[in-house]
């Protein structure tokens, strides 16, 4: 579904990442770890299509297809969404005209008419049941005024509506308490099929401890300098990053 | 249940299909200003001598007095000698087919959904089709009729209803306010009269565009809105298709007259030519616009302004009676080399009174844009109370916005509060748009909407929907 070869990506003069390779597949969950200022959000901004960045070299594809040309609402239409670790306020649009706006918007760029109001109505009770959303959420302005755990939320509740191919969650447990934490994990899990795959952003282990993945991959200055299954996260928690960076300095 | 499309369909179709006004008067005076140019303007519209004299009188004030430079715009004041101010609406040359017109236009109408034969009307492409529009407007003016409700143009006004404006006119903007409205009393020549009898309630939107003998609206155009005690009245003023016009400065003056107990709704969409990207052309817009409100009444103005070079605009209510109510809700954009100096005046004389402001300014491009408002209390006005909220939005990083807010109070009882903030709008912002598949026009259009709800909320549904467009339109490609 998603291959990364070689990439390199800048922002301004300073390159971030330097060399990534990973390839996921369809139904699977895959974590990517790593101290701050390793690259970690970069590279979800970079998969993302965030203009920011610039790609000196290598490329990703998607479904086969190479992602480089496509600006960034042309790859949500293709399936790739992103939970954001700060989501940003838009006062005066409310989430419901948001999540609407955002499932027509995709639809029509898929040649498909707009989505009936009661379906999309009947969907959007049934995922904030999944969420443990109150209803009142859905009028108030986006994110506007939202506390922390309200705006992951509310992020996990726009990957339910859109059902993307691809889903990054970037530090999604950042903010959570431990209640939230369980909600919001339990309902990405519901979200998950063999059709899908998630790519998992977390400083922490305890978030894997909910979700679960089958790959784990180590990001240490723009690099992947260790992948393995869930043990590795483990051992990232009891042993740190430090003999990671020792090793990648050898 | 209607989609906004549906809405929109329906508003642009109903605004022009009843027909244009042909019967165009040929003469025209020299160019210039003086007494005999007034009295030859009063007497081409068949005036009565109190009229006449009145705008003389106006025009002696007139001369006493110079043109404003307190606002924050800039620009070359226009030649009042070489303006012709008494000519027959001009007939443009007409076009033989749309592929003579500016494309930039066509691209904004269909944006809009304006009808091809609508399009042609508007940039003045010859059309064989003229809707009869004789019926419609009889059957309107037959329902207000039976209600008493006045709704024609200021000229015949002063012929058929001549206590009424002699009563009312200039009670509210007297000649000696301003500049531009002792030039308005002395030339207007064009102009709306409405009068809403006591008790009664309007029972539809009163727009311009139903008004009988409408010719374009009009270089000087003044407007005389009276609501009897008890009464209610939708005022919509202006459209969402861009204006062109061959006359760089207008300069209207518009007076409410809310009595006991009434209500006076205004709405208007203003989209004059701006001008084009680099900033030449477009109009000058020096509006004095005022309502006065009686013991209870309620008087709300609600405008979003795209248009125009440099608007200089202060919509304001005297609020005198006991318990009185003053509302300005506004939203204005600039955009490329745009100027506007707009806000409100709250001046609160009675007991009890209350206003609200809700401002907006948008500014995109080079633009500037400054909020300019006064809430005076008066010593008499024992527990008035105001509320301000003045925001700007910027986009990009070479536009202006200023907010001049002005507070006297003579009155210790009184509670005035403001509020402002400046945001600007975000890569942030349209880059999580863009994330979720919305694209970045739509994002802005989104976000600017957003940002305007509290306004845009006041308006009447239909205009609601043309003025979100509008928005969207006026701000195109001003980011990224």
């Amino acid at each position: 579904m998603l291959k990364i070869t070689n990439l390199h990506a800048n922002i301004g003069d300073k390159e971030i990442l330097k060399g990534i390779n990973l390839e996921v597949k369809p139904g699977e969950i895959h974590a990517i770890m790593g101290p701050n200022g390793s690259g970690k959000s970069t590279l979800s901004s970079v998969i993302a299509g965030r203009e920011d960045y610039e790609i000196t070299a290598g490329h990703i594809d998607f479904e086969g297809e190479d992602l480089s040309d496509l600006d960034a609402d042309e790859r949500a239409h293709k399936g790739i969404f992103l939970s954001f670790q700060y989501p940003v306020e838009i006062p005066g649009v409310t989430v419901t005209n948001f999540i609407k706006t955002a499932i027509n918007e995709i639809r029509k760029a898929r040649g498909q008419e707009p989505m009936p109001a009661n379906i999309m109505l009947k969907q959007m009770r049934e995922k904030m049941g999944l969420l443990e959303i109150d209803s009142a959420f859905l009028s108030r302005s986006l994110n506007t005024g939202f506390s922390g755990g309200e705006k992951k939320r509310n992020e996990i509740f726009q990957m339910a509506m859109l059902d993307p191919k691809l889903a990054i969650l970037d530090e999604t447990d950042s903010g959570l308490d431990i209640d939230a934490l369980r909600i919001v994990s339990n309902g990405v899990n519901k979200l998950k099929s063999e059709k899908n795959a998630i790519i998992v952003i977390t400083h922490y282990q305890r978030l894997l401890d909910y979700i679960v993945p089958d790959f784990v991959h180590v990001l240490h200055q723009g690099r992947i300098v260790k992948s393995g299954d869930k043990s590795l996260a483990h051992e990232l928690e009891s042993k740190g990053y430090d003999w990671l960076k020792e090793e990648a300095a050898l | 249940m209607k989609t906004e499309e549906s809405y929109l369909d329906e508003v642009t179709a109903s605004e022009y299909k009843y027909g244009f006004y042909t019967d165009i008067e040929s003469d025209k005076v020299p160019p210039g200003l003086n007494e005999d140019v007034i009295r030859i303007i009063s007497a081409k519209k068949g005036e009565p001598q109190w009229m006449t004299d009145w705008r003389l009188d106006a025009y002696k004030q007139f001369l006493k007095m110079t043109e404003p430079e307190w606002a924050n715009v800039h620009y070359t004041k226009p030649d009042l000698q070489a303006i012709s101010f008494y000519s027959a609406p001009k007939r443009k040359k007409e076009l033989e087919s749309l592929d003579e017109v500016d494309p930039e236009l066509l691209k904004t109408f269909a944006k809009l959904g304006i009808s091809l034969d609508e399009q042609k009307r508007l940039s003045g492409v010859a059309m064989d089709v003229v809707v009869d529009s004789i019926s419609v407007k009889t059957t309107f003016r037959e329902k207000l009729g039976e209600m008493g409700i006045i709704f024609c143009s200021i000229s015949d006004a002063i012929k058929d209803y001549p206590e009424l404006v002699k009563k009312y006119l200039g009670t509210v903007v007297p000649r000696s306010d301003n500049f531009y409205a002792a030039l308005n009393s002395a030339v207007f020549t064009d102009g709306s009269f409405c009068y809403i009898p006591k008790g009664v309630r309007c029972p539809m939107e009163l727009s311009t565009y139903f008004r009988i003998n409408e010719a374009g609206t009009g270089q000087f155009e003044r407007t005389l809105l009276i609501a009897d005690e008890g009464s209610y009245v939708s005022y919509l003023e202006g459209c969402t298709a861009p204006m062109r016009d061959e006359n760089q400065l207008h300069a209207a003056v518009v007076e409410l007259v809310a009595l006991d107990d009434a209500e006076i709704k205004y709405s208007t969409v203003q989209n004059w030519y701006p001008g084009d990207k680099n900033g030449k052309g477009g109009v000058f817009n020096f509006v004095t616009k005022r309502g006065i409100c009686e013991r209870n009444a309620k008087i709300s103005w609600t405008q979003v302004e795209t248009g125009s070079a440099v608007t200089w605009k202060y919509p304001s209510c005297i609020l005198k009676g006991e318990n009185s109510v003053g509302e300005f809700y506004s939203v204005a954009v600039t955009n490329n080399y745009q100027q506007a100096d707009t806000g409100t005046k709250m001046i609160h004389l009675g007991k009890n009174t209350k206003s609200t402001i809700i401002s907006k300014g948008i500014c995109a491009g080079k633009s500037n844009g400054s909020y300019r408002g006064l809430v005076k209390i008066g010593p008499r006005a024992e527990n008035a109370r105001n509320f301000s909220q003045c925001d700007s939005l910027l986009m990009g990083s070479s536009c202006g916005s200023h907010t001049f807010p002005y507070i006297e109070t003579q009155n210790k009882s009184a509670k005035v509060e403001h509020e402002a903030t400046t945001s600007k709008i975000g890569e942030d912002q349209i880059f999580y748009c863009k994330q979720r598949g919305i694209g970045e026009e739509e994002a802005i259009a989104l976000i600017v909407n957003g940002y305007c709800k509290d306004v845009l909320n006041q308006l009447p549904m239909e205009f609601a929907v043309e003025a979100q467009k509008l928005l969207a339109i006026s701000l195109e490609g001003s980011v990224g």
